[in-house]
């Protein structure tokens, strides 16, 4: 696994497209705590995916104040289909062209499968990553790592 | 790893000895077709191990993508509050390919239990509390996806296969006695 971003580093900045003709830069979420969730790719076969998951939490993330993005290697139209058929209400970023390359910045890049790695950051309202965590590809990480992360950050 | 932070305690389903020397507890929705697959596999290892495993199930319903998992989990619910949470529990795994508002009804008649009553705690949401807390309790336990399984307090992440699960539970079962 690489060495993804540690806690006290300045969470680099990105512009990526969050649907086929909007973009979302990190820099317009300032003031808020980002829950970034690097994943592997849509459509994995299970229910309850990652990003299932944090849909159904979505409420309390929001407690928080918080704005969850999902990033993956995806173009914005497979995340506009996915987001759709789960029915998500969070905004999926497409780290696609040049591919990966927000990926990389953060350490969460897999270049032998070129896809990002199940990567958390959560990244408190200064812009500096308060928490991270790295999961084996397999393994959905939850969202209890999120919420502790969360409930730490300075009020 | 996660490991989970509610005890079992006097409020869950449990079925088997209170005093076995493991448990394993699912954290699952009634629509998810996973959940389904994992059901007769549970009912192999409970065989399997007896006396020595308990089991518990709690709900995990992913209502955005599963529009019947949470009126169904509240059903397995009313049932509960009429001591026959677990043969709800069954017929809902067991008629999932056919699972909608309508079926619930069908299966409270089933069990003998009274439909107006069980239409009156879905309108008025009798048992969502009860299942909003099952599900908040297992995100905090790292419960991600369903089903989700915990031998003894641990996140298992194996497959959810028979000797997967024998192989784990017999893994807990030799450490408990050291």
């Amino acid at each position: 696994m690489p060495a993804i971003l540690p806690a006290g580093t300045r969470a680099p900045e990105f512009r990526l497209p969050v649907t086929p003709d909007k973009q979302l830069s990190l820099g317009d979420l300032r003031g808020k705590p980002v829950i970034l969730a690097f994943y592997p790719a849509d459509w994995s076969p299970v229910c309850g995916d990652q990003m299932a998951l944090y849909n159904e939490v979505l409420p309390e993330f929001q407690r928080f104040g918080a704005e969850i993005l999902g990033i993956s290697v995806d173009g914005a139209w497979c995340h506009a289909a996915f987001a759709k058929a789960r029915h998500l209400r969070f905004p999926l970023l497409a780290d696609f062209e040049p591919k990966g390359r927000v990926a990389v910045e953060y350490g969460a890049y897999r270049s032998k499968d070129g896809v990002a790695e199940r990567a958390l950051f959560v990244i408190g309202k200064d812009g500096v990553i308060a928490w991270s965590y790295c999961s084996p590809i397999t393994v959905n990480p939850g969202a209890d790592g999120i919420l502790e992360a969360l409930e730490s950050l300075p009020k | 790893m996660s490991k989970l932070k509610v005890p079992v305690g006097p409020d869950d389903h449990v079925q088997g000895d209170p005093a076995a020397a493991c448990t394993l507890v699912e954290y699952g929705d009634y629509e998810c077709p996973y959940c389904g697959l994992v059901h007769p596999t549970v009912k192999r290892v409970q065989k399997h191990f007896g006396k020595r495993l308990r089991f518990v199930f709690r709900h995990f319903p992913l209502t955005q993508m599963h529009p019947f998992a949470e009126p169904a989990a509240e059903t397995a619910e009313f049932a509960g509050a009429h001591k026959k949470f677990w043969e709800m529990h069954d017929l809902l795994y067991e008629n999932q390919d056919r699972l909608d508002l309508a079926l619930l009804p069908v299966l409270a008649e089933q069990l003998k239990l009274s439909v107006s009553d069980l239409g009156n705690a879905l309108i008025q949401g009798t048992y969502r509390a009860r299942v909003r807390a099952d599900f908040a309790g297992g995100v905090r336990s790292g419960v991600n996806g369903t089903p989700t399984l915990f031998i003894n307090g641990e996140r298992y992440d194996g497959a959810p296969e028979y000797q997967e699960l024998v192989d784990g539970i017999d893994e807990a079962l030799a450490s408990s006695v050291r």
